[in-house]
């Protein structure tokens, strides 16, 4: 292809004089006070620009698209010194710059225990055993053969906010808030699948139990009560209308509506009817939540009403000036929908209830608006949701003190971002 | 009942020898212990081999890695430490994950018998059984977990969800001003990057 800037006209080699006039006026800009009308015309508006006069790319050029550069900071993170290595640890979903509610896979949260494992659909098995009429072997191709449904869930892991319980420590909503992730789904109820198998073996199925793993070394196996299973388990192997990403059990994971993310086992191979709960290691050693009297909560499944602010948060802080300002954020239920939002500004004092972008769907991310006006001074910015069944996110004191500091998991309180009069925010706790 | 519930006749049986080689958990009950038997003092060479290169020559942990002994009455604990001796409620657990997940990287390849050994030798030295104990299917419940009673059923139906339910308070919501009482910009351990946002000015 020619390289020529009337022949390509590939934005990969702007002339320096256009890119001289492109920052000139990007930094007129950002002086501009808004509302206030400009001295002198924008060379972005007079004067002709390279991706006005010349070509693009073809269509030929990009297969499968990445975002843009100029949004590569809009990418997974983690914190080097939370685990031991990086093949049993977590990153975080950018939530602090993405909008809407449903998560692109691309920068979705991982969280693995012995790495992110590659598992063609031909070698891939999904085993039922157990307390069954018959114990199944179903290859991929036999998943894809079952009616199957589209449901759009949150996945959120189980340790969340959970580097807060003992103060203000990560200084971004990607670090507090992001473990979690919130898609489209494609796949078969396990009921089906547990049907398939026949349950009359099982007997009575009111004390019965699944337990689920997955073909990883560590296998994260997970005790479900059999209600559970029955009512709106999935077993997916599509989201966000694409196959599943490697990261996140390709081919097939389970999908555990509301509970905590370390039950949706991925690279899913085994699916066990029991009579009695394996109280596996993912659910003795990790996955109990210790109170302050040193006794633990076992088999604290549901992910409970929670909310934040994500921008104006630390990594996106306010750079407009006053006027006109977009509060926005994330809220979410394991026991339901989000019926309300509230947001304050001044650490909780007063509150104003929020707009959702749309009424809450059950087990879902809901997306919230608080459009403002901002004159400029200090904010203690919180948001504080509300489900279906009346529950009212708590504060981080309320927990605390029903808790104490060492639970680790669950920890769902309500937020608080300071903003100073510079459009900095920061992460902090407030009396 | 889902009993009268439609086929599609879709999968295959499972062989009894495919069941085998997947399904090797172990229920708190023993449903699931295979025949076999060890030591502390053949599980001490085992560890040594297999072990401590991460989690210490006495199961004590080396930096960030899990420790496995230790702990005992910390659970209460401003800092508690949470160990197969101080925390773990049974001994199956121990034995299924080690089987089937333990070497870290290499796992699944120990055998029944050095996965006893390895678990008396845990269990050794968070000074639970003597050395010269021999745990084996049919010794393994002599063994008592000291937080065997540690646990209770998720509560928050009780303890929470009734005193965090109704009309939320809207105004006046504090008995005093609002104070910054802790800064996550003082602890400091949020990974930067060049050209993020300036760290806002001290108060």
């Amino acid at each position: 292809m020619s390289d020529n800037e009337t022949g390509n006209g590939s934005s990969a080699h702007p002339s320096r004089r256009a890119f001289l006039r492109g920052a000139a006026a990007a930094g007129a800009g950002a002086l501009t006070a808004t509302g206030a009308n400009a001295a002198t015309p924008d060379p972005l508006i007079t004067e002709v620009q390279p991706w006005a006069q010349a070509f693009g790319e073809g269509v030929d050029e990009t297969p499968y698209g990445m975002p843009i550069k100029f949004e590569d900071d809009v990418v997974r993170r983690n914190v080097e010194w939370l685990t031991a290595d990086t093949v049993s640890s977590i990153n975080f979903t950018p939530i602090h710059a993405l909008d809407g509610t449903i998560t692109p896979q691309g920068c979705a949260f991982e969280r693995h225990h012995s790495g992110a494992i590659e598992l063609r659909k031909e070698d891939y098995r999904l085993m039922i055993n157990g307390l069954v009429d018959t114990p199944l072997v179903f290859t991929y191709a036999d998943l894809e053969r079952f009616p199957r449904e589209n449901h759009v869930y949150f996945c959120e892991c189980a340790a969340n906010t959970g580097m807060e319980w003992a103060g203000a420590q990560l200084n971004g909503a990607q670090f507090t808030h992001g473990m979690i992730h919130n898609m489209e789904y494609t796949g078969v109820p396990l009921r089906t699948l547990l049907e398939e198998a026949g349950l009359d073996t099982a007997g009575d199925l009111k004390d019965k139990w699944v337990f689920v793993e997955g073909a990883d070394a560590s296998s994260n196996g997970r005790s479900i009560p059999m209600e559970k299973a029955l009512d709106d388990v999935l077993v997916a192997f599509k989201a966000n209308g694409e196959a599943l990403r490697k990261e996140h059990g390709y081919p097939v994971r389970l999908v555990v509506p509301g509970w905590e993310g370390n039950m949706w086992v991925k690279w899913i191979r085994r699916i066990e009817v029991t009579d009695q709960a394996i109280e596996s290691r993912e659910e003795t050693s990790k996955y109990t939540d210790v109170l302050d009297n040193g006794i633990a909560r076992k088999w604290t499944w549901a992910m409970d009403a929670k909310s934040v602010v994500t921008s104006p948060s630390p990594q996106a802080p306010i750079t407009h000036g006053k006027g006109p300002l977009v509060v926005t954020g994330l809220a979410w239920s394991g026991r339901g929908a989000i019926t309300r939002v509230d947001v304050s500004k001044d650490g909780g004092m007063t509150w104003e209830t929020a707009r959702l972008a749309k009424p809450g769907e059950k087990m879902a991310l809901t997306r919230f608006y608080l459009d403002t006006d901002w004159d400029g001074s200090e904010m203690m910015l919180q948001s504080r949701a509300m489900d279906d069944t009346g529950y009212v996110q708590p504060t981080k004191a309320q927990l605390r003190e029903v808790r104490g500091l060492n639970s680790i998991y669950h920890n769902n309180c309500i937020q608080t971002w300071l903003v100073r009069s510079n459009g900095e925010a920061e992460n902090v706790e407030v009396s | 009942s889902p009993a009268m519930a439609e086929k599609f006749g879709l999968g295959r049986a499972a062989l009894p020898a495919e069941i085998a080689a997947w399904d090797g958990d172990v229920s708190p009950d023993g449903t699931g212990l295979p025949v076999g038997s060890g030591d502390a003092i053949d599980g001490e060479e085992i560890f040594a081999d297999q072990c401590a290169a991460c989690h210490g020559d006495f199961a004590e942990g080396i930096d960030n890695w899990p420790k496995l002994a230790g702990g005992a009455g910390t659970l209460d604990h401003e800092d508690p430490l949470k160990t197969v001796g101080s925390y773990w409620p049974y001994l199956s657990t121990t034995y299924d994950y080690i089987k089937r997940s333990m070497p870290y990287g290499n796992a699944g390849t120990l055998s029944d018998d050095e996965v006893y050994a390895i678990v008396a030798y845990i269990l050794y030295s968070n000074d639970l059984i003597d050395d010269d104990f021999v745990l084996s299917n049919e010794t393994f419940f002599d063994v008592e977990m000291p937080n065997a009673g540690g646990f209770i059923l998720d509560d928050r139906a009780e303890t929470e969800y009734a005193q965090w339910t109704g009309a939320p308070c809207m105004e006046n919501c504090k008995d005093s001003a609002v104070k910054v009482t802790m800064r996550a910009m003082v602890l400091d351990v949020t990974p930067q990057e060049e050209g993020e946002a300036p760290k806002a000015e001290p108060a």
